[in-house]
Formats: structure tokens, C-alpha cells, sequence
């Protein structure tokens, strides 16, 4: 790595999101806003690990209901009541042959959020540690997550639209479970984590431990 | 970072490099000249921080006309229509934000309905408004609201993935009813195309450029070039 690399920080400059100009804080200050378009920038987001790990937290904490209570019901002539929930859903997929859908479904659905949470929950961890050496592995891996993560909303829609669409009544009708709810705060949720944790924070204790590392 | 020189002319004048900081690893850098279909890189950790398109701002105009026209038809015909026994159904896309609320789930409804309707309408509006806004050749600092809410709506429009919801809750249903798609579906298809097409013509770096400050107050200029 070469150690010439300045960061905005150390020059007391943030860079904007939204129009990337980057401007002086006035002396010793961390937050202001963007000269240019007016938008809050910050030399680092305040709270910013404390504000995530509670969010993933949170989403953790959803993920559980999400998964065991049933997304959709599905009433049919003669009183028949069936419940899905988001592997019974998989399982369906699989079962009527379409194991494509289904491994998009699996995918989306279980994989993504759950791997989400993973990832958050490591890079979370990782950058309280202090002792970073795999900045570049971990800038990669936001990244992918801030990338993959809107996929996870997936089963939302695929509830939203069945609900909307399997109105035969008194043939079958469709309403969705109280799964839903707790599976849209997951990816909610998740999405604002993304948001929230600072990236570059990373990168601070990469330069701060420096010499260990060459 | 070299092209074939064949259609330079076309193009205005390469703008002058700009400072940058990557919004991952905060590297200060400057980013040189970039001609048409270039990208920077940060020098640390790689990140793009910016691409400059390939094509003139006219391909991204009638890119944005088409995704406007294709977002009207999408929203006022029918995604699909099923049929069982003798009873037929059909739902747009306000349709299933619609179904939630009336099942009683509201909060997943404004998360549908925002995703799958206001994020990508909005953000199809917010363009429609930069280029009529961006024919002055200094723009009104109003326009850099408009400019901030695309850059967040954005990301919050999920059609793409509404897309492939539908698509799988249309198999779900071929079991038990006769489905035919609409329009409306075709529609979304497009769109699905045309939005990372858009995201590649839209030369935002070049309307900031051009754009009116907000408050340029001699406490916040821009930094020197590191």
C-alpha cells in the first residue's frame, strides 16, 4: 500500500454524497453542510457504529418472526385454510417444478437477508477491533451489500402481487400474514444499517495502524 | 484511459480535473480530464467515482422521454390478468400496494407503494425537471434540490426487483389459474432496460458544474488541490 494517500479528514475537507464537491469545514468542526447544493456533510457520520448495530439489531430481532409466521393465506372453496410461510413458499416452487424460481426465491429471500445480516454484523465487529489489515476486503464487501441488499425485498412484492392478483372469491383468495410486516422491517431496516455505517471509518484505523501492516 | 479519437469533436470540451474524495475510503485525489465512455477510479481501493458517458446528452433526454412514457403505460394498464372458473382478476401496480392496505398490512402498502411507485415516478419526474431546467446555461440552486431527491430516489426505486416478484408470483398462480400477462408488465420489462441505461447517459458531474451554489459564503470554499 502506498502510504502517500491523503484523506479528506486529515486535510479537515468532507466530501458531499450528493454532488461529491469537496469543502472545507470551517476549523474544527465535523459537521456543515455542502456550499454547492446545501446537502448535511460530515467528516464522519456521529454515531455511526452505534446507530447501525442497533438498527442490524433490531433487524435481527425481525428476521425470527419473519421467518416463522406465514407470509400469505390462502382460502379455498369448502373452508380450506393454508398457510405459507417464506420456505414453505421455496418448498412450493421447488415442488411444482420450477427449482429455477425457487433458487431465486432461496436466493433473494433467505440468503440475501440473512447474509446481509452477517455482513453487517462482521463489519460491525471488525471495525470496533481496531487492528484492521483487510480495509479492501471490507470496502468491497459494503459495497456488495449496499449493491445486493434491495434484492432481499423481493418476497414483499411477491406477496403484494398474489394478494392483489388471487381474488377468486368464492373460488380462492389470497391475504397476506403478519410474516410480511416483519419481513419488510428486515430489509427496511437493513437498508437504513447500510446507510448509516460510514465507510470510510474503516479505512481510519487502516491508516492509523500502518506500519504493522508493510 | 485512451479511446478512439474517431468522434471527439462531437463532444464539448473535456472538463478541467476535479477534486475528489471517495465517498468509501475518503482518498483525496484528483480526477483528470475524462473523455467520453471514461471512468475514474479511486487510486486506493478502486471504487468508481466517476464514468463520464459515452453519448451525448440527447441520448439520455429521449432515454428519459422513453422510461416516462413506458412509466405512464406501466401504471395505467393491467400488469396481468388471471382467470379460474369462470372469474377473472387483474391487478396494476398501484394494485398491490392497494391489496395490502385493504388486507389490513398498511405498513407494508407505503413500502410497497413507495418502492414500486413513488421512488421510480419521482425519480422520472426529477429528471424531467433537470432537463428542462438545464436548457439556461446557468442552472437555478433550486434545481440541485431536485438533483439531491434523483440521487436518493434512486436508490429507493425497486422496480427491478418488483419485476421479478411479479414474475414469480405469476408461476405461483399458474397452478391455480390461467394467467396472461399485460401490457403493463411489458412495460415494467422496459423500464427494467432503461434505468441503468439512463444512470450511464446522465452526466450529473457536468450540472453540478454548471449549477448556481447555494451558499457560496467564503468560510466553506472548496479545498486546494491535494
Amino acid at each position: 500500500m502506498n502510504p502517500s494517500f491523503v484523506t479528506a479528514k486529515a486535510r479537515g475537507c468532507a466530501a458531499c454524497r450528493a454532488c461529491s464537491l469537496v469543502s472545507h469545514l470551517p476549523d474544527g468542526q465535523e459537521d456543515g453542510f455542502c456550499p454547492r447544493c446545501g446537502e448535511p456533510i460530515c467528516i464522519r457520520r456521529r454515531h455511526s457504529r452505534q446507530t447501525a448495530a442497533a438498527l442490524v439489531a433490531s433487524a435481527a430481532i425481525c428476521y425470527v418472526p419473519a421467518n416463522l409466521l406465514p407470509v400469505m393465506r390462502t382460502y379455498s372453496l369448502g373452508g380450506g385454510v393454508e398457510e405459507d410461510t417464506i420456505i414453505g413458499g421455496v418448498m412450493l416452487l421447488y415442488g411444482s417444478g420450477s427449482w429455477f424460481l425457487a433458487l431465486v426465491v432461496l436466493v433473494a429471500s433467505i440468503m440475501i437477508p440473512l447474509g446481509k445480516l452477517v455482513a453487517l454484523g462482521y463489519l460491525l465487529w471488525h471495525s470496533s477491533l481496531h487492528r484492521n489489515a483487510s480495509a479492501h476486503e471490507e470496502s468491497r464487501l459494503y459495497h456488495v451489500v449496499e449493491v445486493i441488499g434491495r434484492w432481499s425485498m423481493l418476497d414483499v412484492f411477491v406477496a403484494s402481487y398474489t394478494v392483489a392478483l388471487v381474488q377468486l372469491r368464492p373460488l380462492i383468495s389470497i391475504v397476506p400474514g403478519p410474516g410480511i410486516l416483519f419481513f419488510a422491517a428486515v430489509v427496511i431496516l437493513t437498508m437504513l444499517a447500510v446507510e448509516y455505517l460510514d465507510p470510510r471509518l474503516n479505512w481510519d484505523v487502516t491508516a492509523k495502524g500502518y506500519e504493522h501492516h508493510v | 484511459m485512451s479511446r478512439k479519437p474517431t468522434r471527439q469533436r462531437h463532444y464539448r470540451p473535456a472538463p478541467p480535473a476535479t477534486l475528489a474524495a471517495c465517498p468509501l475510503c475518503d482518498c483525496l485525489q484528483n480526477i483528470p480530464p475524462l473523455l467520453p465512455g471514461d471512468e475514474a477510479r479511486c487510486a486506493r481501493c478502486r471504487h468508481v467515482l466517476h464514468a463520464r458517458p459515452r453519448h451525448r446528452a440527447e441520448v439520455w433526454e429521449a432515454l428519459v422521454l422513453t422510461a416516462i412514457i413506458l412509466w405512464i403505460l406501466a401504471n395505467t394498464t393491467p400488469l396481468m390478468v388471471i382467470a379460474a372458473g369462470g372469474l377473472t382478476s387483474s391487478t396494476t401496480i398501484g394494485g398491490g400496494a392497494l391489496a395490502m392496505w385493504r388486507e389490513g398490512e398498511q405498513v407494508t402498502a407505503v413500502v410497497v407503494a413507495f418502492c414500486a411507485f413513488a421512488a421510480p415516478g419521482g425519480f422520472l419526474l426529477s429528471l424531467l425537471i433537470v432537463m428542462w431546467g438545464a436548457r439556461r446555461q446557468t442552472l437555478s440552486p433550486h434545481l440541485s434540490e431536485v438533483l439531491r431527491w434523483a440521487h436518493y430516489l434512486r436508490v429507493w426505486s425497486l422496480h427491478e426487483v418488483m419485476m421479478v416478484g411479479i414474475l414469480v408470483a405469476l408461476i405461483k398462480i399458474a397452478d391455480v389459474a390461467q394467467v396472461e400477462v399485460g401490457i403493463g408488465l411489458l412495460s415494467v420489462a422496459g423500464l427494467v432496460l432503461l434505468f441503468p441505461l439512463i444512470g450511464l447517459n446522465f452526466d450529473d458531474a457536468e450540472l453540478w458544474r454548471r449549477i448556481e451554489w447555494v451558499s457560496p459564503t467564503p468560510g466553506t470554499a472548496e479545498a486546494p488541490p491535494a
